[in-house]
């Protein structure tokens, strides 16, 4: 069985890491002890500023540090850096390209209890839509601390989702290797290809093992970079499998799904099924009960691959 | 004040409220009333007040200005203008496809425009971030923002406020271009955000109140902001929407609407006489 470590762990402990070979400050809206920069803050607190609960402003701050060429981390929960200052990041970082680093933790239903108000299924769709920003969502606490220096090392703003919950470890191998845009192929097949992003790339890897004990040959594609989006691996996928299945922890509309769907129908058509939040709201509860209660599943990514398979002409 | 220092600022002023005036005419479109209101101080801060290098717009030791109420952008470009940052000639670019004078401020065109701004309430945020970098340097530039007195219904000028009271950003100057009229009519009428002194000390603000077209006044203003140690400073200055253009004054009307031919040769007799 897996380590298992939530990526806002990773995120504050790569904060600390990063902190001596990079020079960054890091920014809070009064939630560091949730999304972990209170690491950070501990360690070197005259580069770290709490905004208080205030968003919008945060953004806009941020937005005029980095003008004096300092890049910097402002973090919150997905619902409030994506959702309340969506117009902040759009106008303040976004349009003039500045180097402010979104760290956005509590991503998703995996919020759990808290509920609806506060899991986020809409901000990659957002963050999608805004020129010039890169998203990238880390499928476990390896990924999340090379996302995190990949930030630093990428000029202009920079959308990272990290998870409440945690997630297997599925990265802590040799040979592994982060490179920004680009999608990583971990279970070659030729029936199907399960693209996923995030904690969903542990259940689709299990999802090809059931595949395969039924002789259906899955492939296994992790799209941590969700912009800009790899499309060369998927439309090879495409072309060489034939079907296609994306799992997110996101709703259906806006996000993974939408951007593979993008790819798949400009360059190499074949039957896109999606798997994610199915364009509803989320629940108070336990994090097993809500991934089951909406489909989020290595059974639900078996199913949607049967689906896309009889879709194939 | 020095007569020559007068009339150097009375000459600047007169010369950019003809660049807002063929600014707007030329792009049949703009908001010539609250341009007129903040040129004035405009002048004052580019002309007499600011460290800044118009061969070096981007100098890391520069103070910065954001335009927060970002759609009187035609003042701060004729501001830049007149003051060497770019050619006069291309003021009857504004708003036009191509030009590098988009309708609000963007910094990635415009040279000597320190922030991208307009939507209102940002600006601010952005200016107050940008003290916050001087003090976490240890650098000595200040920062100046003009915020509409309409702009302060945002909540997130609040915010703004909370946030460099707290941080102590006392090399931070916040104008607030109290003109008195807003889109929809009388700023009182709409949703009044008065009083500002007392909301301003409130948040933890030093407070000057001043006349915004009295040269002397806003010279004092700014002298006396500077020696504001702790906390930041906020100018309110009253001022006149249209100030300077007779048919202009006063009148909500000349919020967000250009002069035609005739307004335009009216307006020019004006401020040429």
């Amino acid at each position: 069985m897996a380590e298992k470590i939530a990526t806002r762990e990773s995120y504050g402990a790569a904060l600390v890491e990063l902190a001596e070979k990079y020079d960054f400050v890091v920014m809070d809206a009064d939630l560091a002890e949730a999304t972990k920069t209170v690491k950070f803050k501990k360690a070197y607190p005259e580069r770290f500023f709490d905004c208080g609960i205030a968003e919008g402003n945060m953004m806009s701050v941020a937005a005029g540090i980095a003008t004096t060429g300092k890049t910097v981390f402002a973090s919150s929960f997905a619902m409030f850096a994506a959702g309340r200052a969506f117009e902040q990041v759009r106008n303040s970082i976004g349009y003039p390209h500045l180097n402010v680093k979104i760290g956005a933790t509590h991503a998703g239903i995996t919020v759990g209890e808290d509920g609806a108000t506060h899991q986020c299924n809409e901000d990659i769709a957002l963050m999608r839509t805004i020129p010039g920003m890169t998203i990238v969502n880390p499928a476990d606490a390896v990924e999340a601390k090379a996302a995190v220096e990949a930030a630093l090392n990428t000029n202009g703003p920079f959308y990272l989702r990290f998870g409440r919950f945690a997630v297997p470890v599925i990265n802590d191998t040799p040979d592994y290797k982060f490179e920004l845009g680009k999608g990583r192929c971990l279970v070659d097949g030729s029936d199907v290809t399960i693209v996923a992003t995030g904690l969903m790339v542990s259940m689709a890897l299990e999802a090809a093992e059931t595949l395969a004990q039924e002789g259906i040959r899955a492939r296994v594609i992790n799209i941590h970079t969700i912009k800009p989006i790899d499309a060369e691996i998927i439309t090879k996928a495409a072309k060489e499998t034939g079907a296609i299945v994306t799992a997110e922890e996101h709703n259906i509309i806006g996000g993974l799904g939408s951007a593979v769907a993008e790819v798949v129908g400009e360059n190499a058509p074949v039957p896109v099924v999606r798997v994610g939040m199915k364009d509803t709201y989320g629940h108070s509860g336990t994090v097993p009960a809500l991934l089951e209660q909406y489909g989020l599943t290595p059974a639900a990514i078996v199913d949607a691959a049967k689906k896309s398979i009889a879709l194939k002409k | 004040m020095e007569q020559s220092k007068l009339e150097l600022l009375r000459d600047a002023a007169r010369k950019i409220r003809i660049g807002i005036i063929e600014g707007t005419h030329a792009a049949k479109s703009g908001h010539p009333g609250g341009s007129l209101s903040i040129t004035d101080i405009l002048t004052y801060l580019y002309f007499a007040e600011m460290k800044v290098d118009p061969a070096n717009p981007r100098d890391p030791n520069r103070d910065r200005f954001v335009l927060s109420k970002g759609h009187c952008a035609p003042a701060l470009y004729a501001t830049l203008a007149n003051r060497g940052f770019f050619p006069v000639e291309e003021l009857t670019t504004l708003r036009k496809i191509g030009s590098r004078l988009q309708g609000h401020p963007d910094m990635t065109l415009t040279p000597g425009v320190d922030m991208s701004a307009g939507s209102l309430g940002l600006g601010i945020s952005s200016a107050a971030g940008m003290a916050l970098a001087a003090k976490i340097d240890g650098k000595d530039y200040r920062v100046y923002t003009v915020v509409g007195d309409g702009e302060s219904e945002e909540g997130q000028v609040w915010e703004a406020c909370m946030f460099a009271a707290h941080y102590q950003l006392d090399n931070l100057c916040v104008i607030i271009d109290w003109n008195g009229l807003q889109i929809d009519g009388p700023v009182a009428e709409v949703m009044d955000p008065t009083p500002h002194d007392k909301k301003l000390e409130a948040f933890g603000f030093h407070v000057i109140s001043i006349d915004g077209h009295d040269f002397d006044a806003i010279e004092k203003a700014f002298a006396e902001a500077k020696t504001v140690k702790g906390k930041p400073t906020a100018i309110i200055a009253k001022t006149v929407k249209g100030k300077g253009v007779s048919f202009m004054e006063n009148q909500v009307s000349w919020h967000g609407s250009a002069p035609n031919d005739e307004q335009y040769a009216a307006a020019l007799a004006e401020l040429n006489a």
